[in-house]
């Protein structure tokens, strides 16, 4: 039975990784679910397995453990909850890009381009600086106006 | 005692709700939410002095003894921590209030931000892992709703990899619980203390290593502080600046707590915490070297400082561990001053990219002095913080021989210098590229702070603070020494949680 619940943690924890390594948004959260399930089957398997843990149902050492199972249910109530603002976030990503892709950080490409020769860029065909300066200056631009 | 305790946590969840009840009215959810931190940072002081005086002091939750209930704890590293904190909270509130702009306005700010101050002061007071994990999480869900509040598409961006990386470190938490109950039986902290030597080696390695991975992700230090730069820049200034203050250095307190207390003196990873201790204050000031935005240099020298405060751990030392303690105090006070700092660059200059920004020592000198002060302090010019914290720090290190770390130290201190002058030079002293509009040139006018008061105040008391924690080193050297003899000797701690 251990043997099972390890076997079945550790196929939820490796399923769970590979989907989170993905770029679509969607799967890194169900990858996400996947991973909180496997930690709280550890969780649950971590006590002395048995009968129902309710007072007088049987002597007390053929009784489980109650402790893990209180503590998994804790951590699931927490893992649904930020689960859901998770959904919501990635929700609001899809109404303002229309896109599942998880985008790379501006200000990170900005950096990453101060080395490279104009010439490479303009092969590559992607925006010029001024472009993506210009879009970080603007949401801060925007910020402003709203006050 | 117990209300001293309790009482922390508490008045911030009642306020949180009563702010929810009062939504109608932000001048009576602002009276609310400034109450309620006021009085927990007179709680915090009071257990401060108490726990100095009388030793370490505990408070059964629902009268359930240790180590089967949710026990409360104090000893000097929490109630130091829990005043630093509470002021920080407080201050952060004052400057968000002044602040214009539409987040702060926003129906739920004065809530969540009261939820994650319970959830900070939890952290620091709970006796046990998985209250630990439950404290971590509750201030965490609520700055989640911080750094996405305004919903604009780079928050939303930079939020979804914050959250993804926590709720990741998350799952990890809930596996060490899971192993660490498997293996010992409890998850009380003073219960751990006893069990986890008599493990057999490579199981307390394992925990060990899971302990410090899980909590290395939430202090952002080497090879898990990617997210950090990439998340906190968006948030609106005062969220920013009270997440670098408190919510890493919540990560380095449990480092701190779980390395110190659990694990038996001849098995601590001392070397392999000076290793990482150099290659993070390393790699988070290279990261601010090549950035070019305010807060993006200050959110990668977050990381750069939490290298020092691990380096103090490392040493495993009576002095290295106060200054690790002094240090933290330094640093959250420092960092969040500068950050305050760089709020009032973004709001007079409108931008926080050096390109756009110029002239500013002419145009808003109080900003000039207030990112000033706080920044000398963070490169540790005496008499400010830094320079006893560092000096602490550099001393101890010093004593163990640990010559490594100490010249890590010393030289990325001077890159710190570099990439907070390359701030100086382009916000203050560079010409202003164009002239400024004539509405611009009015609104300065109208703000002969720079900025509104009620957020050059709390920025002015916080530089202030750090110029005081430097004069006044002596007594809270002291005060740290004590709080580092209460970690390598927890037997008041244990005794007071009880059996």
């Amino acid at each position: 039975m251990t043997v099972l619940l390890a076997a079945t943690a550790a196929v939820l924890f490796g399923i769970g990784t590979y989907l989170v390594l993905q770029r679509k948004l969607s799967r890194i959260i169900i990858g996400l679910g996947l991973i909180g399930h496997g930690a709280n089957v550890v969780m649950v398997s971590s006590g002395r397995r048995g009968r129902a843990p309710i007072v007088g149902n049987g002597p007390d050492a053929e009784l489980a453990d109650p402790l893990p199972q209180a503590l998994a249910l804790t951590a699931i109530v927490i893992g649904f909850g930020v689960t859901a603002l998770l959904l919501a976030l990635a929700y609001r990503s899809w109404l303002l890009t229309r896109d599942d892709e998880v985008q790379d950080d501006v200000e990170d490409r900005l950096v990453a381009r101060q080395g490279a020769p104009d010439a490479e860029l303009a092969d590559a065909g992607e925006p010029a600086d001024d472009a993506i300066v210009g879009d970080a200056g603007e949401a801060g631009d925007a910020e402003r106006e709203a006050s | 005692v117990t209300a001293l305790l309790t009482l922390p946590i508490m008045v911030p969840l009642l306020g949180a709700g009563l702010s929810i009840l009062l939504g109608g009215s932000r001048r009576v959810q602002r009276a609310v939410a400034l109450t309620s931190l006021t009085a927990v940072a007179g709680l915090a002081v009071a257990l401060l002095v108490t726990v100095d005086r009388d030793g370490p002091v505990a408070t059964q939750g629902g009268g359930w003894p240790a180590p089967l209930g949710v026990t409360l704890v104090a000893d000097r590293l929490s109630a130091i921590m829990l005043v630093v904190a509470a002021a920080m909270l407080l201050a952060v509130l004052v400057y968000a209030i002044g602040q214009p702009g539409a987040e702060r306005n926003h129906v739920g700010f004065q809530s969540v931000y009261l939820v994650m101050a319970a959830g900070v002061a939890a952290a620091f007071l709970v006796a046990d892992l998985f209250s630990l994990f439950v404290a971590i999480e509750m201030m965490l869900t609520a700055s989640y709703v911080l750094i996405t509040l305004g919903g604009r598409l780079d928050q939303v961006r930079a939020g979804m990899t914050y959250v993804v990386v926590s709720l990741l470190a998350s799952m990890l938490f809930v596996t060490l619980l899971a192993v660490t109950y498997a293996a010992t039986g409890t998850v009380n902290l003073a219960d751990l203390a006893g069990r986890i030597a008599d493990l057999p080696d490579g199981l307390r390695s394992a925990l060990a290593v899971l302990m410090l991975t899980v909590f290395g992700i939430k202090a952002a230090i080497v090879p898990f502080f990617f997210w950090l730069p990439d998340s906190y820049p968006t948030a609106p200034s005062p969220v920013t600046a009270i997440f670098a203050g408190l919510l890493t250095k919540v990560g380095v307190y449990a480092m701190i707590r779980t390395q110190t207390l659990l694990f038996p003196e001849s098995t601590r990873p001392g070397t392999l915490l000076l290793v990482v201790a150099g290659l993070t204050m390393v790699v988070g000031v290279l990261g601010a070297i090549a950035q070019g935005d305010v807060k993006r240099i200050l959110s990668f020298q977050i990381v750069s400082h939490i290298g020092y405060m691990v380096m103090g751990l490392g040493l495993f030392t009576l002095a290295g561990l106060a200054a690790a303690v002094l240090y933290t105090v330094h640093h959250i006070v420092a960092k969040t001053a500068l950050f305050l700092a760089g709020g009032l660059i973004e709001h007079h200059g409108g931008s926080s990219r050096l390109a756009r920004l110029g002239g500013m020592a002419r145009s808003a000198p109080v900003i000039a002095a207030l990112f000033l002060v706080p920044a000398l302090s963070l490169i540790g010019v005496p008499p400010l913080s830094g320079f006893v914290a560092k000096f602490a720090l550099v001393d101890a290190a010093v004593a163990r021989s640990a010559w490594g770390v100490t010249a890590a130290a010393l030289v990325v201190s001077l890159l710190t210098t570099y990439s907070l002058m390359k701030i100086w030079v382009a916000v203050f002293w560079s010409p202003a590229d164009e002239p400024r509009s004539d509405v611009a040139a009015a609104a300065a006018r109208a703000e002969p702070l720079g900025g509104p008061a009620l957020m050059v105040v709390p920025t002015a008391v916080l530089a202030a603070a750090t110029l005081a924690i430097g004069l006044a080193s002596g007594p809270l050297y002291d005060l740290s020494l004590r709080a580092a003899a209460d970690l390598l000797d927890p037997a008041a701690y244990l005794e007071a949680v009880g059996p």
